[in-house]
């Protein structure tokens, strides 16, 4: 059998904690491999391994048959492995080109030869049909663009193996059916890939074959044909998924969000939200469906105060809330996992027990006259680091370090700790793996079924019919329509998000 | 943990060495005896009572400004208005000094909070309009350098005094000297202001670690947008942020006003404390323990270069060299960083 990669029993430990227990990872020449774990599995790491950019405490690692010693990624480089990091490294302000090249420039009598590259670069675009401009500035272009650069910097470094570290989680559905097309046509060309991911539907559609791990070990490794996706979810997971949620029926109670006749504009002064009338009842989960970029982001910082509304009206339990500045408003009773859980969500270097008090650090018990007691707040966050499963060293490490299913963990539990009326939830499950998505829903239903009102905001589709009781698809800053996900389909959702008028039922 | 404190204490100390080391090669390429040269730095900041205490004297205003630099610094911002703040306040210092005549429990008090609160406003415009209209403040903070020198120099000159070129002396009530500090240092110029920079040490550390307003401030400096979500005052942060640090800088001129000096003359350029007060900032790890310390090495070095030229021959521009490669080399921590990290994995 011919295996271009064999990682054979990897170890890579930091401090005290095994991030990689004797993994096991054998590669064949021209599959696409597929490499399944949960966020903190150590899939990065154990690509980061293979890269050079960690060493091993253990293991071997064999290239084409002969046993390797990656001390750094240009050792890896000249092995023909090349990574697309999850983190994009590129010069904003350089070229495509310029990036492509950077570090390995063709010369002509100690002269740059940007021309000989650009030539070059646009030969191996269009060889694999990336479509890339090699003289299109990097800020100019999308993240979709910016990730094929990626992929181009890897090949004409004479790449012949690539890993893809979590490709898709910054795509949209579009990008991914383009990327997954790329990657066949890599294969194609003799090129071996290891694709990193969570995402089961993906590696049904394109994997041969997948290995999976489990908070560090091996679990092992099947043919994707001879499998499916309950079984993946399980063995990644280590125990059976549920991927629908089962719920009570609905306890309506009285509105808690009231919102009349809202207008927001966006931060270039166009209307995003226009005109728009909502209502959210206590122990209900609304769901707002939508084409990102239909206002649902103005929708949510207006409520929350972070914009100002031009005008209309928010009121919370009958309390007029409109324009508050945002401490008001969380006083008030409302709780947010922000869509950009980097942004907004944390203080990154601050450590996660103190990020557990990012609203409530001015209060009882936790500041008393004006100093902070560091003895409740740690013991508060121990308390939702364990009651909200997040996976981290300790309550002390800084939330920068902890993959992004724990730091949103992290923040459901500080918001759903302070007991809000209203819980606003934006793309609270995105880039994490299928246990943290179970977790999650369960976790807002739960706040339902204690009588809380729950705004859900998402892009997935599957996620808003699943969780929601009633479905507010916004369409250009309006609310077009409100349907019942028990009487919709994908389909129909699909139209009405796009602009199609709904032909039985009324608009509401 | 425990580890990477270490690593943060070893980088600095590492790098004074390596500025030494190669200060010693550029003193023997130009011919200069090292030795002689270190030795006599070394003597001429602790070789007598009398140096020490000159030592102790130069530390004092280092230390607040670092920690001036350092506490706008761990909140998010870049203060390179500590010079002009600090000579704001060293104008205020001694305009209180010379213009009250009171019992020395409030005016001494008094003197020093003047600069404090001059320094604090010369602080707050920068930082007004950086949380108003994004105004980045390192811009800002230089051209009020200019501006500081000049004011301050015009006020010498046509209020302070009549057309002269330094203020009256302050009145002995105003005043940080101590005879008990000169005797027992064989009369240098040794103040009070050092306990008054301890001080301000213990107050930093005590501000950003233990307080409410600390979280919140350094908070608002790690992620604005986090911090507006969770419903802090973003706008009126970042002002109290260089306000405190202008009041640090401020009390740092008041050492000079009421210490060192006791008036305020003319000046021809910058005093250069609060540009050095960067570097103190960088080497201490923009906290305030290690500030402390590098304040106590910038003064050290200033003070004991006086000595180099007279007994080793020593030019004091070379003094000024090993002071800039000691900079360097913290600067370039990364390096250090680096090598130590290669040492440990082959320890391994
Ligand atoms: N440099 C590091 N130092 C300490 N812990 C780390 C480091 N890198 C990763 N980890 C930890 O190792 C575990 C695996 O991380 P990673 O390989 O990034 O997971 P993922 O499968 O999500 O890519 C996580 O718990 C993470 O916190
Ligand atoms: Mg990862």
């Amino acid at each position: 059998m011919e295996y271009v990669i064999e990682m054979l029993n990897i170890r890579k430990v930091f401090g005290n904690f095994v991030a990689n227990d004797n993994i096991t990872l054998q590669v064949k020449k021209g599959e696409i491999h597929a490499l399944l774990g949960e966020n903190g599995a150590g899939k990065s790491t154990l690509m980061n391994v293979l890269f050079g950019l960690y060493q091993p405490d253990g293991g071997e690692i064999r290239v084409k048959g002969k046993t390797v010693n990656i001390s750094d990624p240009n050792v890896a480089n000249d092995l023909g492995i090349g990574m697309v990091h999850q983190h994009f490294m590129l010069v904003d302000t350089f070229t495509v080109t310029e990036n492509i090249i950077l570090g390995s420039e063709p010369t002509t009598g100690g002269m740059i030869d940007i021309k000989r590259a650009e030539k070059e670069v646009r030969e191996l675009s269009e060889r694999y049909g990336l479509a890339v401009d090699p003289t299109a500035k990097i800020s100019d272009i999308s993240v979709g663009m910016q990730q094929r650069v990626e992929i181009l910097k890897t090949l004409y470094r004479g790449a012949d193996i690539l890993i893809f570290d979590e490709p898709t989680a910054v795509l949209t559905p579009q990008e991914i059916q383009e990327l997954i097309q790329i990657m066949k046509a890599l294969v194609k060309e003799g090129k071996s890939i290891i694709l990193i991911t969570h995402k089961l539907k993906e590696i049904m559609e394109v994997c041969d074959r997948v290995t999976v791990i489990r908070r560090g070990k091996g679990i092992g490794t099947l043919n994707v044909a001879d499998t499916n996706p309950s079984e993946l979810a399980a063995l990644m997971v280590g125990r059976e998924v549920q991927f629908k949620t089962d719920k009570k029926p609905v306890q309506l109670g009285k509105p808690v969000l009231e919102i009349k006749d809202l207008v927001v504009k966006d931060a270039r002064g166009i209307t995003a939200v226009n005109h728009l009338d909502l209502t959210v009842h206590a122990g209900e989960i609304v769901g707002i469906a939508g084409v990102d970029g239909n206002g649902q982001t103005e929708l949510i910082e207006a409520i929350t105060g972070l914009v100002k509304a031009e005008s209309g009206s928010i009121t919370l339990n009958g309390q007029e809330i409109t324009n508050l500045p945002p401490r008001k408003i969380i006083e008030a009773g409302v709780g947010h996992i922000p869509q950009d859980r980097h942004k907004h969500g944390l203080v990154l270097d601050f450590p996660i027990g103190e990020n557990m008090v990012l609203q409530t650090y001015y209060k009882q018990p936790y500041s008393k006259k004006g100093i902070l007691s560091f003895k409740t707040i740690y013991e508060k966050a121990r308390q939702l680091i364990q009651e909200f499963d997040v996976r981290t060293p300790d309550e002390y490490t800084k939330a920068r370090a902890l993959s992004g299913g724990n730091q949103q963990k992290a923040i459901i539990g500080r918001e759903v700790d302070r007991n809000p009326d209203l819980l606003i939830a934006a793309q609270p499950t995105r880039g994490l793996d299928v246990g943290a998505i179970e977790f999650i829903h369960k976790r807002l239903i739960e706040q339902r079924d204690q009588g809380k009102a729950v705004l859900l905001v998402s892009f997935e589709l599957d996620e808003v019919m699943n969780v929601s009781d009633r479905i507010a698809v916004i369409y250009e800053g309006k609310i077009v329509a409100i349907v019942d996900p028990k009487e919709t389909t994908e389909q129909e959702l699909g139209l009405l998000m796009a602009g199609s008028k709904r032909k039985e039922a009324g608009v509401s | 943990m425990s580890s990477s404190r270490l690593t943060n204490f070893l980088v600095p100390v590492l790098a004074v060495l390596l500025g030494v080391l190669v200060g010693s090669i550029v003193m023997l390429v130009s011919g200069y005896d090292p030795i002689a040269g270190y030795s006599a730095l070394l003597y001429g900041a602790f070789g007598d009572n009398y140096y020490i205490g000159e030592t102790i004297r130069q530390t004092t205003p280092y230390i607040l400004a670092g920690l001036a630099v350092a506490f706008a610094f761990r909140t998010g911002l870049f203060n390179i208005g500590v010079e002009g703040q600090l000579i704001i306040g060293w104008l205020a210092s001694v305009w209180v000094g010379v213009a009250f005549d009171l019992p020395k429990v409030i005016h001494l008090p008094l003197a020093i909070l003047a600069a404090a609160v001059a320094g604090a406003l010369w602080a707050f415009i920068p930082g007004f309009l950086k949380a108003h209209f994004k105004v980045h403040e390192v811009i800002i903070t230089i051209m009020m350098n200019y501006i500081a020198l000049h004011v301050s120099n015009a006020i010498i000159r046509s209020v302070l005094s009549n057309q002269g070129f330094k203020s009256e002396k302050i009145h002995e009530t105003a005043s940080l000297q101590s005879e008990f500090l000169q005797s027992i240092t064989d009369y240098s110029t040794l103040h009070y202001g050092i306990i008054v920079a301890v001080i301000g040490a213990i107050i930093m550390w005590f501000l950003l670690e233990k307080t409410t307003k600390g979280y919140e401030l350094r908070a608002v400096g790690f992620n604005q947008h986090a911090s507006h979500y969770a419903g802090m005052n973003v706008k009126r942060n970042i002002i109290l942020a260089m306000v405190i640090s202008g009041a640090f800088a401020g009390v740092a001129g008041a050492m000079e006003g009421l210490g060192t000096f006791g008036n305020i003359s003319v000046k021809a350029g910058f005093t250069g404390i609060g540009f050095d007060g960067i570097a103190v900032a960088l080497i201490g790890g923009n906290n305030a323990f290690g500030i402390l310390l590098s304040a106590l090495l910038f003064g050290a070095l200033k003070v004991g270069a006086l000595e180099m030229p007279s007994s080793a021959d020593v030019p004091t521009e070379l003094v000024d060299i090993v002071i800039a490669l000691i900079i360097f080399f913290v600067a370039s921590s990364y390096l250090i960083r680096l090598l130590l990290s290669r040492f440990k994995k082959e320890g391994k």
